[in-house]
């Protein structure tokens, strides 16, 4: 088992995988062996009790026969014995020294040679270790265990949603449904990457492109083009083509030879044909051995596997039944004599042992020393890969697969680290892949470069790697085949797999001249859209709040109101020349009266209108002041009557005094009352409390500072302020999020400008109030 | 438009006297290089900061996109010059900056920094657009320039008119109304239509653009004050006793009877409301989109005849005998801010377009200018004859009539002036002055009629065609009405600081609470007092009465008793659970604890 799994492995492209796997089969393969052990214990142990058990068995046919002819007894159920110690395979373990020790086992362990010393120390170490295993957990503990580890595997389930849930709350703006395609054209590249397989037709089409390489998502290049594109400039491309194309000329002129000799009837065409082949055949692998060895060495490999085979086999020895009728005709007939001789130099042929110069070398070296040292390391390498089913020779035992063991019950956090695992392989595959790609192409223009400087080109030498591919996948089937004809069908088969190789080739190079222009066409839009994708140039920095204007003070600040009052009184003016003096009086056009009273004003002016408003000013901050309360009541604690004032330290205590009032806003503005009443009309339209999210005042009232109205904002601003925070479409069916969103959102979310946003309550309740205030906001 | 002002007005002021006429091409060259350096600056700066950040290793997004403006190429092979949005220069962009931004909080909930990201982004985007939309036309005003030793204000009327083109020439006139002055005047606010109002009865409405005669009425009553409302098709006319209104027909409205003795009167455009001072000492608002009076405020001031207001906040000015001018809003029943501005009385008072300044005269024969944010006095001028009128234009040119010569003045607040601007000589006695808003032209209203005077720079030469559209057709009135009664401001929001409204109400809950009994009127959280109900048959005696209160009065006790007993109950249990689970906690025992002994 382990060798076809092996072998499975060997075919697969990538070594990683196969290497994995080998791990895992050799392991199942320890396991088995392990098995093995255990029941070879168990044989031992048995083999004393078996004698009881037949003794028993005697025992029950005895009483079965004697029971046959006498009445039909009930038959008790079976209970033997009495014993203190009960085993579970009801056998008693009666005397406890026939107890099997794990030290008995072990002790002839060591007297065997063949142990290596590392088992030996394992085995020690098992010996020492008396940790007897602890008993299994209840019913209801591991429930609880189970059910925790559901939980949590569900909980991250659920948090993968949280990174995208949250995106969509703090959106600006949403737009339900939410995957919605934009309207309007679309370029078509788009439309055809994003086309996707629903069908399981299509998805079996697209699998069966995937694993051809063929482009699915991008149109325009398979990986192995683009990396072509990489590789190669248009000139190399060109000759490239060229190679192709003869190739493909040579191709099709081979295999209209190759149709032409397979349709030929002839025998002795035949035979001179295959001769030639042979001939032609050992005539290269002679000259394998000289340039290629390795190479030489697996054709000698299977050239000697089919002479062991054919020694094997009676297949050309005369023995079977056409050679027994042969020989009683070929006393008569020379024909068939001939054909049995010819049978018998066939196998003559086959059976012959090639000498080889790497033979000779070989056999050489073995007559002299034999020293597994001195062959060459390949050799080694192939016989280790021979047999990797024995555990003992691979030094791989100390991977304890305990590890795995222990994970019983926590199978559930390991199955996604399993997963990770896998996808970080996935990954180191993929990466080599391209590599692998890039280096062929590599390889390739190199030995074309080299070819050019030799000025040949063979269209067989270019693609070895290839064909050692091709051989790998054709090893089963031509294993089974003659030797000396396996090259040569080989050659056919490669003949016919290059066939399709290189026509593939020729259409990967037809396409990619197409593409070469394509992609120059093609890239300039991209760089454009590119560009234009690129956001704005950052906007002009900030300027820093213009000063507020100063204005020049009139007069030094001075703190004797009055006096100063009446110097601003009193400032002298300038005088301001005037080039045309009124002729017309004033008093002509009020009436007589009121501009009398107002020239006696005039004259009398000064003192009296100062006097006034300050007295005026001094009544307002009177008013303004809290007034000192007294509550002492006359009598208590004291004599009471007329003419009798409470005393001082009395009147002290009753007194309340009130707290200062907050200074007034004309404090110093001597010629300015200003009223302290609150307006309270606007504070029935102001925002009586904090609206949610906001700390202070001063936040919320820089986010309601700037208008939103039409009036005093551009078309585009006003747009923007009152976009709504949720569009449905008409008719739309708004779906739960599907799985795919969740992919989606691992890229930027660009399609829906989600910007981080508000929600929630609070937020929707602030707009409110802003659009509610929109309408009251004030002046210009 | 939208812009928060200062900006325009500072700008024309700027320059000397001796600043080139103002032209596109060099402004623009110029305006040009400027781009051009601060490009390059930048651009250095930015590889600047390049180099430094690859020292450091740091990778910042701008570094990114510089790296891909780098890479951008084109067909042709050349590289853009001049690679992404132009440039906006930042005095415009700070022309439509509103207040600062915010710190985005660390540390503090996600909600939060989306919310004022969010925002912050928004209003710079507005801030930017705004700025990239703004003015097409930014080009300087021109003003009246004299030759050497050459006052400007000697140039007379009648040279300007020969000098400008046709058009503008044909904005200098008079209307010779002997009969019926002296004369109020006000423009329309798109400055296309003027009312004229006669002080012996006479209204006229004039095109007086196209000098067309909308209509022309004698209300055979003394006229005190002419206004127009939103839009050309009426006007309110103080008359003798009561306030009415007209329509450009010369079709009555209405009469208003509330009003009464009105002697001036402001119209405010945003809030659709007429405010009238009158001779009782009376401050009303009338709402002329719904025909109500607003409010009635006594200012307990005497005769109002002096008034403004402020376009900036909608605050009105009001000048007293005693010489203070006293601010005053819908909401509040006395004066926001009194000022004493002049030993005399104040004769006429005016307010410039931002909001910043006022400029007052008085009886003392001096102009004063305050700065009205902070309420200080910045500058004053002592004339001769003292002004009785006062006017500020759109770009901030001061006009004053000191008897029948009416004065301009340039940058009184900001440099020290000496000798007026302009000067003029108009028949007799001014009554009324008013700048045209987006034309340099000065309307005067004098005993002999009325003058269009011109006056070079007063107007601002950009209109926003969405607000006030000087060429604006009936249908776009019709469109501008509605929106603007759609977008009317309440007149509750009117106050000192008209940013006020974005503030958040920090007044605690018993303040709140006191503010909605005095609003309503009563106390919707109070509870209603028992009344028992009269009944007959000698059961509603003194003592039934009296019993049956008293049951109610001890249901209500025990209810409350009931109550405070329930929460006791409550919180003693809570207190025993607690306790019990902390023995619980405590002792921790287990099972086998009950064999214990």
């Amino acid at each position: 088992m382990a060798r076809a799994t092996k072998k499975k492995a060997s075919k697969k492209s990538d070594k990683k995988r196969s290497e994995l796997t080998e791990e895992k089969v050799e392991e199942k393969v320890e396991v088995m062996y392990d098995d093995e052990d255990l029941n070879e214990d168990d044989e031992n142990i048995t083999s004393e009790e078996e004698e009881e058990e037949d003794e028993r068995k005697h025992h029950k046919l005895l009483e079965a026969i004697s029971s046959l002819g006498a009445k039909r007894k009930k038959t008790l159920g079976e209970r033997s014995e009495a014993a203190v110690q009960m085993s579970e395979f009801t056998v008693t373990a009666e005397g406890e020294r026939d107890r099997v020790d794990l030290s008995d086992l072990i002790g002839s362990m060591e007297k065997t040679p063949g142990v290596t010393s590392r088992t030996k120390k394992q085995l020690k170490n098992l010996q020492k270790d008396n940790k007897t295993i602890e008993s299994p957990l209840s019913r209801q503990e591991t429930d609880r265990i189970q059910r925790d580890v559901a939980f949590q595997k569900a909980a991250t389930e659920v948090t993968k949603w949280k990174g995208v849930i949250k995106q969509n709350q703090r959106a600006e703006q949403l737009i339900f449904p939410l995957n919605r395609e934009p309207s309007g054209p679309k370029p078509i590249e788009r439309v055809v990457t994003s086309w996707k397989a629903h069908t399981p037709l299509e998805e079996e089409i697209f699998s069966l492109l995937h694993a051809n390489k063929q482009p699915i998502h991008d149109p325009i290049l398979t990986p192995a083009e683009e990396a072509s594109m990489k590789a190669m400039s248009l000139e190399e491309a060109k000759i490239r083509r060229a190679e192709l194309q003869k190739a493909r000329a040579l191709q099709s002129y081979y295999e209209a030879k190759a149709r032409r000799a397979r349709k030929i009837k002839s025998k002795a065409y035949h035979k001179v044909h295959n001769k030639a082949k042979r001939k032609e055949f050992l005539k290269q692998f002679d000259e394998m051995v000289k340039t290629d060895p390795a190479g030489a060495l697996e054709e000698l490999n299977k050239i000697e596997m089919a002479r062991m085979q054919e020694r094997m086999s009676l297949k050309h020895q005369n023995s079977g039944k056409w050679a027994k009728s042969k020989v009683i005709m070929g006393k008569y007939d020379l024909v068939a004599r001939k054909a049995m001789q010819q049978q018998l130099e066939v196998n003559k042929d086959l059976t012959q042992k090639i000498v080889t110069s790497l033979n000779a070398e070989e056999e050489e070296e073995e007559e002299e020393g034999g020293d597994a040292e001195v062959l060459p390391d390949f050799v080694n390498d192939a016989e280790q890969a021979v047999d990797p089913s024995n555990p003992w020779m691979r030094g791989k035992l100390s991977e304890d697969p305990t590890e795995k063991d222990m994970i019983v019950d926590l199978t559930a956090e390991e199955a996604p680290r399993a997963a990770e695992e896998e996808e970080e392989e996935e990954e180191e595959v993929k990466e080599p892949e391209e590599e692998v790609l890039l280096r062929e192409f590599d390889e390739r223009r190199k030995q074309r470069q080299a070819q050019e400087a030799e000025a040949q080109i063979t269209v067989e030498e270019e693609d070895d790697d290839e064909e050692e591919e091709e051989e790998d996948k054709a090893a089963d089937e031509e294993e089974a085949e003659l030797s000396a004809f396996t090259s040569l069908f080989r050659e056919k088969a490669e003949a016919a797999a290059d066939v399709t190789d290189t026509s593939a080739q020729l259409e990967e190079g037809l396409t990619r001249i197409r593409t070469l222009e394509d992609v120059e066409l093609l890239s300039v839009p991209q760089e454009e859209a590119a560009a234009d994708e690129a956001p704005l140039p950052p906007p002009p920095a900030e300027n820093p709040p213009p000063e507020p204007q100063k204005r020049e003070a009139a007069k030094p600040k001075k703190r004797k109101r009055a006096i100063e009052l009446k110097e601003v009184l009193t400032k002298e003016p300038k005088v301001i020349q005037v080039p045309l003096a009124p002729t017309v009086e004033d008093a002509e056009d009020a009436d007589e009266q009121l501009d009398q009273r107002g020239l006696i004003k005039e004259a009398f002016a000064g003192d009296d209108v100062v006097a006034d408003f300050l007295k005026d000013k001094r009544k307002q901050e009177d008013a303004g002041k809290p007034k000192v309360v007294d509550l002492t009541l006359p009598g208590w604690g004291e004599w009471g009557g007329t003419g009798l004032k409470p005393s001082r330290s009395k009147r002290r205590r009753f007194r309340t005094k009130a707290v200062p009032p907050p200074p007034r806003k004309d404090q110093r503005l001597p010629s300015v009352i200003i009223s302290e009443n609150k307006n309270s009309a606007v504070r029935l339209h102001q925002v009586n409390s904090l609206p949610f999210p906001f700390q202070n005042h001063s936040q919320f009232e820089s986010t309601i500072r700037s208008p939103l109205g039409r009036t005093w904002n551009t078309e585009r601003t006003v747009k923007k302020n009152i976009k709504p925070k949720v569009v449905t479409q008409m008719g739309a069916i708004i779906e739960p999020m599907a799985r795919e969103e969740l992919l989606k959102d691992k890229r930027p979310a660009a399609g829906r400008g989600g910007r981080g946003g508000q929600g929630g309550r609070g937020g929707r309740g602030v707009d409110s109030q802003r659009r509610h205030i929109r309408d009251k906001r004030a002046e210009k | 438009m939208a812009s928060p002002g200062e900006a325009t007005v500072k700008d024309s002021h700027v320059g000397k006297k001796k600043k080139p006429p103002a032209r596109y091409w060099p402004e623009q060259q110029k305006e040009g290089k400027d781009d051009n350096k601060v490009g390059k600056n930048e651009e250095h700066a930015e590889q600047a900061v390049e180099q430094e950040e690859q020292k450091t290793q740091k990778t910042t997004k701008r570094k990114q996109e510089g790296g891909e403006r780098d890479g951008k190429k084109f067909i042709s092979g050349k590289m853009d010059p001049f690679p992404g949005p132009a440039r906006i220069p930042e005095d415009r962009i700070n022309k439509f900056k509103r207040k600062d931004k915010t710190k985005k909080p660390r540390g503090s909930h996600y909600k939060l920094k989306d919310m004022i990201s969010r925002s912050e982004k928004a209003s710079e985007m507005a801030q930017k657009q705004a700025a990239r939309f703004d003015l097409l036309l930014p080009e300087d005003a021109g003003f009246l320039e004299g030759d050497e030793d050459e006052d400007t204000c000697t140039i007379s009327q009648e040279d300007i008119a020969d000098a400008v083109d046709i058009t503008a020439g044909s904005k200098y006139f008079n209307l010779k109304l002997s009969q019926f002055g002296p004369y109020r005047v006000d423009y329309s606010k798109t400055g296309r239509h003027l009312v004229l109002g006669g002080r012996r009865g006479h209204v006229a409405c004039i095109d007086w653009q196209s000098k067309q005669l909308m209509c022309e009425i004698n209300v055979m009553e003394s006229v005190n004050d002419v206004k127009w409302l939103h839009s050309e098709a009426m006007y309110a006319v103080a008359q003798k006793k009561w306030l009415y209104i007209y329509d450009s027909n010369g079709i009555e409205l209405h009469c208003i009877r509330k009003f009464n003795d009105v002697l001036r009167m402001q119209f405010l455009p945003y809030h659709f409301l007429l405010a009238t001072a009158s001779a009782t000492g009376f401050l009303q608002y009338l709402d002329v989109s719904v025909g109500k009076e607003v409010t009635a405020i006594c200012t307990k001031t005497g005769r109002l005849d002096v008034m403004c207001q402020n376009p900036h906040n909608a605050i009105i000015h009001l000048g007293h005998h005693n010489g203070t001018v006293t601010l005053w809003s819908p909401n509040q029943k006395e004066a926001l801010v009194k000022m004493l501005c002049h030993q005399g009385g104040v004769r006429s008072v005016t307010v410039d377009k931002t909001g910043t300044y006022m400029v007052t005269s008085g009886m003392d024969k001096k102009l004063k200018v305050y700065d009205i944010r902070t309420f200080k006095p910045l500058k004053s001028y002592f004339l001769p004859a003292g002004a009785s009128c006062l006017s500020l234009s759109q770009r901030g040119l001061l006009s004053a009539a000191t008897g029948d010569i009416v004065q301009v003045y340039r940058d009184v607040w900001s440099s020290p002036v000496t000798k007026p601007y302009m000067a003029h000589r108009v028949p007799r006695t001014v009554w009324g002055l008013h700048f045209c808003p987006f034309e340099d032209v000065l309307g005067v209203g004098h005993g002999d009629g009325f003058t269009s005077m011109l006056v070079p720079g007063a107007g601002e030469p950009n209109f926003d065609g969405l607000d006030a559209n000087p060429f604006r057709s009936a249908k776009q009135r019709q469109e501008w009405e509605v929106k603007a009664l759609l977008e009317k401001i309440q007149p509750e929001l009117i106050s000192l600081n008209p940013t006020e409204l974005g503030q958040v109400d920090r007044a605690s809950f018993a303040q709140r609470h006191q503010d909605r009994v005095q609003a309503l009127g009563f106390d919707p959280l109070a509870k209603e007092k028992f009344i028992p109900k009269y009944k007959t048959k000698g059961r509603s005696s003194a003592g039934g009465v009296e019993r049956r209160k008293k049951q109610v009065a001890y249901e209500d006790q025990r209810d409350v008793i009931k109550k405070t007993v329930e929460t006791k109950m409550k919180m003693e249990k809570e207190r025993k659970q607690k306790e019990q689970k902390a023995t619980v906690f405590s002792s921790q025992r287990s099972a086998l604890d009950r064999f214990k002994k």
